[in-house]
């Protein structure tokens, strides 16, 4: 049924930590892997060994450069998946009832069998969490590893996301964000987590956690002391090579 | 967005279907025998066609029917039962008309509202996405009504509705244009919003997430040929409603409002592909383009 459900029992999701993730894209690798070996049709790549390779990803890795007016200007590296919006308008587009919103856990699903592969719910994200995949023509979504986190045939430590369980930064966390006691839910209050295009009242459940203020440090340069230099006059030998060699075509005045 | 040929082919030719639909259903005229069918065969032709067109643009048609079921919260659902519905209405309505000679004028006026319905649903399509606030306005279920109310006119030789349709469909089409232009800056959304990096500073993408295209930017970031918008604009406006006007107002002949027809699709066509290429989606502002 694609009409959204008034309340889920959780909210399951991701914070996602700006200040420490490091670009390194494993969380893109791990979940094109994992997606690609399990729950619904493998996320296809086209011409992989071509010209002109493409595929159809759940997770990105953006990068942005933040210019403030003043100072410096800060590199941030930006992971995008799917939000899991409480109020999710690609649920709500869907013609056939293949996009829901599970009542459990608030996890945003597609029912692949019932996709036609209209686009139309990748039109309706704001955040181009839903790309078609290339070879099946279905929409292909992340799935929050619907098929790792309920999981007891794998070690209860892997029963997260697989992007969360590779992250060697520590920038993506798992967990419940109805319960206000849950890690992520503390972290979000401790950090200020905050949502992405509030604007579009999609009311997403994943957080992001903003770059912390960088320290400001005095200017302070540590060899500075060692290079000053030792005589500014010289006098005998030293004078005579500084005026000779400063003569010279090209010599330092 | 992306100007997907099936999907302007089929807003302009189906809409143009259900417009002469609607104004048979109202018995304007109520031909029968073989000019009946021949009034018929035209207005099926543009609608069916233009669903069939549509059709090309799915994944997995042959799951269409499943997209039936969605009406309670599903524009394109709603859309899809509206246009059978109307279409086995008229189908009735047409086969007492031609065959019989019969006018059963309420199953008309059904249809005709049926034909409404189903380009309004259509417009909503467009007009409920948040994330082309282009597309967000009154103006565009107004204009498609009166495109295909106007077009439905033309092709029905209703002279008078037509000329006052196409004049309104005019101005909606400018109001479209003017303050369609700026509500994507005006809409609050920006590469700031997009990141939460906007209180920040000035964001700019340092580098991409891909160094391939993907589906997004195919479908959503489609920057090809808007140089041209301008111009394409002016010609657009000067086929699908000037010249058809002013043929109008001259009055019709049979050669001249061959001309007025086509040079009205030909204008829809252009106007449509303006309608998607122009049209901005705000997961633009990730990459860092429009």
């Amino acid at each position: 049924m694609t009409s959204l459900p008034s309340h889920t029992d959780k909210k399951l999701g991701l914070v996602i930590d700006l200040d420490t993730c490091v670009g390194c894209h494993a969380c893109v690798i791990a979940c094109k892997g994992w997606n690609t070996e399990n729950y619904g049709a493998p996320l296809a790549d086209t011409d992989a060994y071509g010209a002109k390779p493409e595929g159809s990803f759940l997770n990105r890795v953006h990068s942005y450069e933040v210019q403030p007016e003043t100072g410096a200007a800060q590199l941030v590296h930006f992971p995008k998946s799917c939000l899991h919006c409480d109020d999710a308008p690609c649920v709500t587009v869907c013609p056939t009832g293949a996009s829901y919103k599970r009542v459990e856990d608030g996890i945003v699903l597609v029912n692949e069998t019932d996709c036609i592969g209209c686009g139309l719910c990748a039109w309706a994200c704001p955040y181009g969490a839903r790309e078609m995949d290339p070879v099946e023509q279905v929409m292909k979504k992340c799935t929050l590893c619907v098929d790792r986190i309920y999981n007891e045939n794998i070690p209860e430590v892997d029963r997260q996301p697989a992007c969360v369980r590779t992250c060697p930064a520590g920038a993506r966390h798992f967990g419940d964000l109805a319960d206000p006691n849950s890690a992520v839910s503390q972290l979000v209050a401790e950090r200020g987590g905050m949502d992405l295009m509030p604007e579009q009242g999609t009311k997403p459940v994943n957080k992001y956690l903003p770059p912390r203020p960088k320290d400001e440090v005095p200017e302070f340069d540590v060899l500075g002391p060692y290079l000053e230099p030792v005589a500014e006059t010289g006098t005998g030998f030293v004078a005579w090579l500084d005026k000779t060699l400063s003569a010279l075509p090209g010599g330092a005045k | 967005m992306h100007p997907a040929p099936s999907v302007i082919i089929f807003t302009s030719l189906s809409g143009l279907g259900f417009g002469l639909l609607f104004w048979l259903g109202l018995g304007q005229p109520a031909p029968t025998g073989w000019v009946g069918f021949g009034f018929f065969f035209i207005a099926y032709a543009l609608a069916v066609g233009g669903l069939m067109a549509s059709a090309f643009h799915l994944g997995h048609p042959e799951r269409a029917l499943k997209a039936f079921t969605q009406w309670r919260s599903s524009w394109l659902s709603r859309e899809a039962v509206a246009a059978v519905a109307t279409l086995v209405t008229m189908g009735i309505y047409a086969a007492l008309l031609v065959f019989a000679g019969i006018h059963v004028a309420p199953l008309g006026w059904i249809g005709a509202v049926g034909c409404l319905a189903t380009v309004l649903t259509t417009s909503m399509i467009y007009a409920q996405m948040k994330t082309v606030p282009r597309w967000r306005h009154w103006s565009t279920p107004a204009l498609f009504l009166a495109l295909s109310l106007g077009g439905g006119a033309l092709l029905s030789n209703n002279g008078w509705a037509a000329l006052v349709l196409l004049t309104v469909a005019a101005v909606l089409q400018l109001v479209a244009w003017f303050t369609g232009d700026t509500r994507l800056a005006r809409s609050g959304t920006d590469i700031g919003t997009a990141t939460g990096l906007g209180g920040r500073g000035a964001v700019r993408q340092f580098e991409p997430p891909h160094t391939g295209t993907n589906y997004l930017l195919r479908e959503f970031v489609h920057v090809v040929g808007r140089r041209h918008a301008q111009s394409l604009r002016v010609i657009s406006f000067g086929l699908a409603f000037v010249l058809p006007v002013l043929v109008l107002a001259l009055g019709l002949t049979h050669v001249t409002a061959a001309i007025a027809v086509l040079s009205h699709l030909a204008g829809v066509f252009a106007l449509r592909w303006l309608f998607f290429a122009q049209a901005e989606h705000v997961v633009g502002f990730y990459y860092d383009k429009r």
